[in-house]
């Protein structure tokens, strides 16, 4: 680990002018930061405590949804009454994530922020075009069983890790976010980029910009929603493919299905043509097929991660039928139902 | 807090109950703190990237891997290591069961484990074997004694579960 200086600002202006500087980073759980500072993959000449920032609420918004203070660790809002009670699918996605230790310590904000769990991402003696722009990408052609299958470029083809970030997409929450030119409010399908030419960009934030809050809109799947995660451990282990959904039925016809993939690709993926087609829909197995093809249309191997579109493709009809059926997965006793 | 990192950084912890006023380099985890300042081996240091949960201790009552935690950033935290938990005389009953059920072979990740269940049983989100084993999937044994951890862990959970009858 680098030496760094280390600054502790009590209040969130105060961190954004600590944040203007492009080699500063923001410390908050600490858990993917420190570990890549280990690495030297991350090598900051100051750390920004935030810490100490008043962002560790969860209020009710006006329009009915919550609001998720950056600060809240992922245990506390996985546990949280209301979430468990309104948001099970993002309470569920949390779980499935890390291990009880990490999700203490990790923040929501964080969360969103964590970077790429690729190899060759975190050994500084290998080309990666995301950690050294223009090195060139060593898992095109190399050991490439966890990457992506959707959206990647010939730049980089790593996936996003994160289990939340899959439920936060299928929810349609947005991100609040505070920087030198004030604050602004990003739908989570903006938040996270695909790789194209700039795999260094995970997200649309720009340098100096604070992630304040994560907005959940007012939404209610009831019983019908799931989150199934594919790993190759039963536990502490990142998605090879998870899906998230979310769907309303009413009169055994399907009203709105949010079907978010992880594990696929540089961001949750959703594919809304496809899923408008779900709309009016009597929800049954053949339709779940339908939409997983279509989905997977343009999924493409890159030679290790081949089986990942089949197990894509099965993953979203049985995480469909899980919704559909109203029995979502368990995240301690993993048999799949 | 205008302290420039390479003098140290001045912070307040206190570990298993005494205080400690530090001056301490941003860089230092808690658990080179604890380890190597302190001389507090009971903690363990496996992997150092927080994937093995060897480290674990609690901040402020709340299992954490203390190897992805600067130290710095505690200030004004209370940290129980292993060497808090409980004594030779005076074991704590997670260590009591580990013993009872041999939940341990070389024992290397057994100060991480015990932390790590002490912690489990104060969030009190396990109920269910399957959920045990789920909320300790962070410590690695490698020497496979999980099955005798989830006992004794098991027989503490019990335990209080009894106490609490025998109290109403």
């Amino acid at each position: 680990m680098n030496r760094f200086d280390y600054v502790r600002p009590d209040t969130v202006s105060d961190a954004i002018k600590a944040l203007a500087t492009p080699s500063s980073r923001i410390l908050a759980g600490g858990t993917n930061l420190v570990d890549l500072m280990k690495y030297d993959v991350e090598k900051p000449a100051c750390l920004v405590d935030i810490n100490r920032l008043p962002l560790k609420e969860i209020s009710e918004t006006t329009e009915g949804g919550l609001r998720v203070g950056a600060l809240v660790s992922n245990s506390d809002l996985a546990w949280n009454k209301t979430v468990q009670a309104r948001y099970p699918l993002l309470a569920s996605a949390i779980l499935a994530g890390a291990s009880a230790q990490l999700r203490n310590a990790a923040t929501t904000g964080g969360n969103l922020l964590q970077r790429t769990r690729c190899y060759y991402f975190y050994d500084p003696s290998t080309a990666c075009n995301k950690r050294e722009p223009g090195s060139g990408c060593s898992a095109i052609g190399g050991v490439n069983r966890i990457h992506a299958i959707l959206g990647a470029s010939d730049q980089c083809i790593a996936v996003y890790p994160s289990d939340m970030c899959v439920a936060l997409a299928a929810i349609g929450a947005s991100v609040d976010v505070e920087g030198p030119n004030g604050k602004r409010s990003v739908p989570f399908h903006d938040f996270h980029r695909l790789p194209g030419s700039e795999p260094q960009r995970d997200n649309t934030m720009s340098t100096g910009e604070l992630i304040t809050s994560i907005v959940l809109p007012p939404v209610d799947f009831g019983i019908n929603h799931t989150y199934l995660k594919i790993r190759d451990r039963l536990s502490y282990a990142f998605a090879l493919v998870s899906v998230a959904v979310g769907l309303t039925v009413k009169a055994d016809k399907i009203e709105d299905a949010r079907v978010a993939l992880g594990g696929v690709a540089h961001k949750p993926w959703r594919d809304p043509t496809a899923e408008a087609m779900l709309k009016g829909r009597k929800p049954e197995t053949a339709l779940f097929v339908n939409f997983a093809d279509q989905v997977l249309a343009q999924a493409k191997g890159q030679g290790e991660n081949d089986f990942k579109i089949e197990l894509a493709r099965r993953a979203i009809v049985r995480a469909m039928q899980q919704a559909a059926a109203g029995t979502p997965q368990d995240q301690s006793n993993k048999v799949i139902q | 807090m205008d302290q420039s990192a390479d003098a140290g950084i001045s912070t307040s912890l206190v570990i298993n109950g005494s205080r400690h006023e530090l001056v301490l380099h941003p860089w230092v985890t808690l658990l080179d703190l604890l380890r190597e300042h302190l001389e507090l081996t009971g903690t363990k240091k496996g992997c150092d990237h927080g994937q093995c949960g060897a480290c674990t201790v609690l901040i402020d009552g709340v299992r954490m891997n203390s190897c992805l935690v600067l130290a710095v950033s505690q200030d004004g935290a209370e940290i129980t290591t292993v060497e808090g938990l409980g004594t030779e005389g005076d074991l704590h009953p997670l260590q009591a069961a580990f013993v009872e059920r041999d939940a341990f072979q070389c024992g290397y990740c057994t100060p991480g484990q015990l932390c790590s269940a002490a912690g489990l049983l104060s969030e009190g989100h396990a109920h269910t074997r399957a959920e045990i084993r789920e909320n300790m999937s962070g410590n690695l044994c490698r020497c496979g004694a999980y099955t005798n951890i989830a006992d004794a862990i098991e027989d503490v959970m019990a335990q209080g579960a009894a106490a609490r009858e025998a109290a109403e």
